[in-house]
C-alpha cells in the first residue's frame, strides 16, 4: 500500500491518477445530490414550525459543514507542506481554498436568505455568523497570499502559514452556538439531547452532505491537475504532457 | 405536495428557497466548469511557449 502512495505523491503519475477519476466522482456527485434534493424538497414534510422555508437547511447545512471540512483539509495539507516541504502539499491546499471559500459564501447566502423570513434581518453580528464571515476572509486571504509573489514557493509558504494561524476559528465557528447564546439555532442535527428531526428530515441531509463531499472530492482533484501543471511546468514530464496534448 | 404549482410556491417562502438553492447551483456550477477551461488555456499557453519562437501562433 505504501509503494502506491508514495508512487501517488509523483506528480505525473498523481496528474494522470486525477484525470481519470475526477470525471467518475462529478457524475457520482450529480446523482447523490440529485437524490438528497429529491429527498429534502419533495419527500421531506413541512417543519411544523417554519413550514417549507426549513427546506433551505439541505443547502445550507451541508456548504456550512464542507467550509469547515475544506478548511480543515487546507491546515493540514499546508503542515505537511511545510514541514516536509513536499509541493503536492501545497497544491492541494491552493487547490482547496477557492473551493472552500466558495462553499462558505453558499453557506453565508443561503443562511442569510433562512434568516430574513425567520429571524426577520438578513444579517445580525451573532457569533456563529461573524465567525463564519471570518473564515471567508481566511480563505481569500489564503488566496491572495498565494497569488502574491512571482516564486510560487513563497507564496505556497506564506499562505500555508496564513492557513495553520486560522485554524483557531474552526473550533470558534463550531463551538460558538453554545459558547456565546447565540442567535442561530445549537447544535440539534446530530448532536441535539433529542431528536428533533424524523428521518424523512434528516436523511436528505446526509445525502446532501455525503453529495457535496463527492463533489469536493471531484473539483479538487481537477483543480489539482492546474495547480500541478503551474508547478511543474519546467519539468520534462509537462513539456512531453504538452508536447502530446 | 401534490401540485406542480404548490411545490414551487414553497408554502410562502418561495422568494427565499428559490434564491438560496439558486446560489448554490450557480457556485457549485461556476466550480465544476472553471478547473477544465483553465487547464485547457494552460496547456495552450504552455504548448504556445514550446513552438521555436517564429512559429509561434500570435
Amino acid at each position: 500500500m505504501f509503494i502506491w502512495f508514495h508512487k501517488l505523491a509523483s506528480p505525473p503519475y498523481f496528474y494522470k491518477f486525477a484525470g481519470i477519476l475526477a470525471p467518475w466522482l462529478a457524475w457520482l456527485s450529480l446523482l447523490v445530490i440529485a437524490a438528497g434534493l429529491y429527498g429534502g424538497l419533495w419527500l421531506a414534510p413541512p417543519d411544523y414550525q417554519q413550514g417549507d422555508g426549513f427546506r433551505i437547511i439541505y443547502v445550507h447545512v451541508p456548504s456550512a459543514w464542507m467550509s469547515m471540512f475544506i478548511y480543515m483539509v487546507m491546515a493540514v495539507a499546508a503542515a505537511i507542506g511545510l514541514i516536509w516541504r513536499m509541493k503536492l502539499a501545497h497544491a492541494v491546499s491552493a487547490a482547496a481554498a477557492p473551493l472552500g471559500a466558495s462553499f462558505t459564501f453558499i453557506a453565508l447566502v443561503t443562511g442569510s436568505l433562512w434568516g430574513k423570513p425567520m429571524w426577520g434581518t438578513y444579517w445580525v453580528w451573532d457569533a456563529r455568523l461573524t465567525s463564519e464571515l471570518i473564515l471567508l476572509f481566511l480563505y481569500v486571504g489564503y488566496m491572495a497570499l498565494n497569488h502574491a509573489f512571482e516564486d510560487r514557493r513563497t507564496g505556497d509558504r506564506a499562505s500555508a502559514i496564513l492557513a495553520l494561524v486560522g485554524i483557531v476559528n474552526i473550533p470558534i465557528i463550531h463551538y460558538s452556538v453554545k459558547w456565546w447564546n447565540t442567535l442561530h439555532q445549537g447544535a440539534t442535527v446530530f448532536f441535539g439531547p433529542r431528536a428533533e428531526m424524523p428521518p424523512s428530515m434528516y436523511i436528505p441531509l446526509f445525502i446532501m452532505i455525503i453529495g457535496f463531499m463527492v463533489y469536493f472530492a471531484a473539483f479538487i482533484l481537477k483543480r489539482l491537475q492546474v495547480e500541478v501543471l503551474q508547478r511543474e511546468r519546467n519539468t520534462a514530464w509537462v513539456r512531453a504532457l504538452v508536447a502530446k496534448s | 405536495m401534490n401540485s406542480w404549482h404548490e411545490f414551487l410556491s414553497m408554502g410562502g417562502y418561495a422568494v427565499y428557497v428559490w434564491p438560496a438553492y439558486g446560489t448554490a447551483l450557480v457556485v457549485l456550477l461556476a466550480n465544476a466548469i472553471w478547473p477544465g477551461r483553465q487547464q485547457r488555456a494552460l496547456l495552450k499557453e504552455l504548448r504556445r511557449r514550446s513552438l521555436p519562437s517564429e512559429e509561434r501562433p500570435t
